[in-house]
């Protein structure tokens, strides 16, 4: 396959990634659009390996690589929970880092890779590769820290380091300065010590900036490590001049960009002090919790109490947060869904932003445990509906119902758009305790007159509702 | 010593309440306290002297003896003179007093140096809803009132479609959509009724919609929402409209229920003898706010008159003719009442003035009139609260170029502009042309990146992430391309340390590779209608 083949063969795949992204804009075109990036990257796979750039020598070397990974990727993909969509997704980021920063060294000690360059083109080569491993390496370390933490391996409360700030902004100027070293470096032996210094400070920095940051950040930290994989990719592709891994590169970069950019405007707090870590940087203790303690009493409710209010209720909205997903309540929620619709009750959900550990977390679950899709509706589509449902539900979720966001200025969530589950005729709330959310805020809803508590375990008390529904 | 509660027979003729209930004894003894019954006084709400004894009450055959041993009395109606005499010095009275009317009964509760709480003087503060009498007896009114109206209406409320012809449903017309308005629409609609409601509080619309009703507005502009949820006297002008408003729908509707009530004033005089003559005969006013003067010109207070053929209802005792619903209740807000008094559980009461619910509720503390009461920290629902402030902030400052949201400002545009023309610039004067193609490359792919992901359902935001992951793994490629390229002769190339690397690289993209592609197509084969 000559070199202009190949060319023309990137451009293809280029527009079905594309479009591939395209097709995910709504569930009827997703699947196609699935398919349309397995094609682009076969389509680019072939045009490598059939292309000028790789001798028949590499054949066997290549083809058994591949075959590894597909086994391993395609054994994962099938055994994964999808409660445990969040980690696979992590663990997946770090292996893009990895690969990037094994690309970098290997195209740096490659002579052929610079044979023909000099001057600024030189220079500007080997800034791609110290940035191209720069982003990989923090990609990686970053993706395995965010994998722990999802996995539930690493504990989920921030590490907040003394002068953190500081420590990262050293971090800075040393890469900085190795970063000098590294282009005045004469041979490729010399230039070595400086790549690795830095790809270890980039290793650290990657821990350290997510250990910094709490467990229900995790959504804008999963599509940041997305977004950073992006780079990694786009600035191989400079290290390469590779345009087609540039364009995926930057697709991939711009789409994370965009998610964290989401997830972040939904809980009304800025990209950076989500970056910077620790909420409220309070060393991790609740927040201004016992400042507005909201006064009144809360009244708990029973199964059987429960399924009798839905029974009787003609709209229901369901509220379901990370807690669902660690109780595996979602198969339970099904059942008690189906029973509802099958006598007229008018059910919904309700998913919040951030609910979960990743961005469309709820929504995975709820497919995975067949609920329809059309009945799962966004936080905007149906916050308006709540004055006119009998019950709202919430199982498992804490901040994205706080009526505090709203009323109390002083609130370290105040501004963060929140489900209206207390203009419901009743509100019910399933929890383990009483204990505050992540933000440690205490939650008003909690003692609001027309609210419920039911207290335990999600599926366990969920269960007991559709014993008693089917009663 | 725990205090004795004591609940005397009401007096009153045609009382029909009394202020406990047997469910309520039961938790009355259980936070510590005795309780007293005179005999009989459940009868009329269809609660027998056995049903208290059973619960745990003792039932005591005279009133003397009821008011001297007892340290509490509850009761639904405010003493009489001859009542306030049998109470004992230093005893505690809960009922209804309405203070502002009766201030001869205050003078004379005060000189007997009781304690005094007034169930009409429960705050309008959230936490007090649950001790609030007042609403969960105008529930009840409202319903009454429906229920009244019915009776003398001589049509059904719903439409039907019969062998004998066709029936239309009756129209009702609710003015003032407080608690027994909103009951009244609620029972009305339930009975099949098209009902049209008005208050000049436009904020109570939608509580009027989701009862059920439809919310007819008066024409012209006036905020009518007073302290506390209640309303307020309206302007001149505003009354002349509504007179309109009100004129126009005795013409069209067959029932009116009125509950128009000011706090402190009598009751606003809202429907003429001309709209009364204007309506259909047989048609039926049921006049909430008999007591207070009524807010109809022809209302006749506790009774019911028949004017112009319309038949007008102008009892003022509604609850009582529910009598067994509403001793249900009453006695349910004594109870939270007394839970607050006695957070103990120890069977004495503690009148705390600090507390807000219950500084409001005390008129009279130990002999000492205490009211009324400072005005209250926190109106129910503030007035036109400041739309809550969830407008997410200006696009967080993330790498690459995913800005979305609202326009930026001017300046932060032009900011932005001077800085990417700098970039721009500096790149332009030093890089060499091959890198441009690609940097060219780069920006373009950003913003088609940016435009087509915009568009992704949030829905799918779990599959957009394991798709761009499976794309990034094109990375094979950089690594695929080391792995034998063609090289020239003499170059000497570590070639055993590259391929160990790329062969890395190739295994950790490939996984990423099928397993992002293969979870994807999971995921999304699960999303279906």
């Amino acid at each position: 396959m000559s070199e202009s083949l190949a060319t023309v063969s990137y451009l293809g795949a280029t527009i079905l990634f594309i479009l591939c992204l395209g097709g995910l804009s709504n569930q009827e075109t997703a699947r196609r659009g699935n398919l349309y990036g397995v094609i682009g990257m076969t389509i680019a796979v072939l045009a490598t390996v059939l292309g000028p750039h790789v001798g028949t020598s590499g054949y066997a070397w290549l083809i058994g690589a591949m075959v590894v990974g597909a086994s391993i990727g395609l054994y994962a993909a099938r055994t994964v929970q999808m409660t445990q969509m969040p980690e696979l997704v992590a663990l997946m980021h770090s292996m893009v880092g990895f690969a990037a920063m094994l690309v970098g060294f290997a195209n740096y000690i490659d002579p052929v890779a610079s044979a023909h360059m000099s001057g600024a083109e030189k220079a500007i080569h080997e800034v791609e590769i110290y940035v191209g491993i720069l982003i990989g390496a923090v990609t990686f370390s970053g993706s395995v820290i965010a994998f722990g933490k999802l996995s539930g391996k690493i504990s989920g409360n921030p590490l907040l380091l003394p002068a953190r700030h500081w420590i990262n902004l050293a971090g800075l100027l040393v890469v900085i300065y190795f970063g000098r070293e590294f282009l005045r470096a004469g041979s490729v032996g010399e230039g070595m010590t400086p790549l690795i210094v830095m790809t270890v400070i980039a290793l650290l920095f990657g821990i350290h900036m997510v250990m910094a940051i709490g467990g229900a950040d995790m959504p804008v930290v999963v599509s940041m490590l997305n977004s950073y994989s992006g780079w990694a990719a786009a600035a191989t592709g400079f290290m390469l001049s590779n345009d087609l891994l540039i364009v995926t590169g930057a697709l991939v970069g711009s789409s994370g960009a965009i998610l964290s950019y989401i997830m972040c405007a939904a809980m009304n707090r800025h990209f950076i002090s989500v970056i910077a870590g620790g909420f409220g940087t309070g060393g991790g203790t609740p927040a201004a919790a016992g400042a507005a303690q909201p006064a009144g009493e809360v009244v708990a409710i029973s199964a059987p109490d429960t399924a009798e209010l839905l029974r009787e209720a003609k709209n229901v909205i369901i509220v379901p947060g990370y807690g669902m997903a660690v109780a595996q309540a979602q198969h339970t929620v099904y059942e008690i869904t189906r029973l509802l619709r099958e006598k007229g009750v008018n059910v919904r959900f309700g998913i919040h932003p951030v609910a979960g550990r990743m961005p469309g977390h709820m929504n995975v679950l709820l497919a995975e445990a067949k609920v329809p899709y059309d009945i799962v509706q966004e936080m905007d589509e149906l916050n308006d509906d709540f004055p006119q449902t009998d019950v709202a539900m919430v199982i498992g979720a804490n901040d994205i119902v706080n009526p505090g966001a709203q009323d109390d200025p002083t609130s370290p969530i105040a501004g963060m758009p929140v489900l209206e589950v207390w203009k419901a005729k009743t509100s019910i709330v399933m929890k383990r305790s009483m204990a505050s959310g992540y933000a440690g805020v205490d939650n008003p809803l909690f003692y609001k007159e027309n609210n419920r508590m039911l207290f335990g375990d999600a599926k366990k008390m969920l269960d007991e509702v559709l014993v008693a529904l089917k009663a | 010593m725990p205090l004795t509660i004591g609940v005397p027979k009401e007096i009153a003729p045609g009382e029909k309440r009394v202020a406990t209930v047997p469910e309520v004894v039961e938790k009355l003894i259980k936070l510590g306290f005795a309780v007293r019954v005179e005999t009989g006084a459940g009868d009329a709400a269809n609660v027998a002297d056995d049903v208290f004894r059973a619960a745990g009450a003792e039932v005591v055959d005279n009133a003397t003896a009821l008011w001297s041993s007892s340290d509490i009395i509850f009761k639904v109606r405010g003493p009489t003179a001859e009542e306030v005499n049998l109470l004992r010095p230093g005893s505690t009275l809960v009922s209804f007093i309405w203070p502002a009317q009766n201030p001869e009964l205050l003078q004379q509760l005060a000189a007997r140096q009781v304690t005094v709480l007034a169930m009409d003087s429960v705050p309008r503060i959230s936490r007090a809803q649950k001790l609030d009498a007042l609403s969960s007896m105008a529930n009840i009114a409202g319903y009454r009132a429906v229920i009244e109206a019915a009776h003398h209406f001589g049509r059904f409320f719903t439409g039907q479609i019969t062998a004998a012809g066709k029936v239309p449903p009756a129209k009702v017309f609710v003015i003032g959509a407080g608690v027994a308005g909103l009951a009244a629409i609620g029972a009305a609609s339930g009975l099949g009724a098209i009902v049209r409601a008005n208050d000049t509080r436009p904020e109570v619309g939608d509580q009027v919609k989701s009862m059920g009703g439809e919310f007819v507005t008066v024409d012209y502009q006036e905020e009518g929402s007073g302290v506390g949820g209640y309303a307020k006297v309206m302007s001149e002008g505003f009354q002349k409209a509504q007179r309109e408003v009100f004129a126009k729908q005795a013409k069209e509707v067959d029932i009116i229920i009125t509950t128009a009530l000011i706090p402190g004033k009598p009751a606003p005089r809202l429907i003429t003898s001309e709209m009364v003559q204007s309506m259909k005969p047989g048609s039926v006013i049921v006049d909430m706010a008999a007591e207070q003067g009524g807010n109809c010109e022809l209302t006749e207070p506790g009774t019911v008159t028949v004017k112009h053929g319309v038949t007008i209802i102008g009892y003022a005792d509604l609850p009582s003719r529910l009598a067994k619903q509403s001793s249900t209740l009453y006695a349910t807000n004594l109870l939270r009442l007394t839970e607050e008094l006695c957070k103990n559980k120890d069977g004495a009461i503690d009148v705390n003035m600090d507390d807000e619910v219950i500084r409001g509720t005390t008129v009279i503390k130990e002999g000492t009139i205490t009211w009324p009461p400072p005005a209250p920290k926190l109106s129910a629902a503030p007035p036109a609260a400041p739309a809550a402030a969830a407008k997410p902030p200006v696009a967080a400052k993330s790498h690459g170029h995913g800005k979305g949201g609202s326009p930026m400002s001017g300046p932060a545009m032009a900011t932005l502009f001077a800085a990417a023309a700098v970039v721009f610039w500096f790149i332009g004067a030093n890089a060499p042309a091959a890198f441009l193609g690609h940097f060219t490359v780069f920006v373009l792919a950003c913003f088609v990146g940016y435009m087509v992901v915009w568009n992704v359902t949030p829905a799918l935001h779990t599959p957009l992430m394991s798709v761009t992951n499976a794309i990034s793994s094109i990375i094979a490629i950089g690594a695929l391309v080391q792995i034998a390229p063609p090289v020239d002769p003499g170059v000497s190339r570590p070639d055993e340390w590259i391929r160990w690397l790329a062969i890395g690289g190739i295994v950790l993209a490939t996984i990423n590779m099928f397993g992002g592609f293969a979870v994807t197509q999971r995921m999304l084969a699960m999303f279906r209608k």
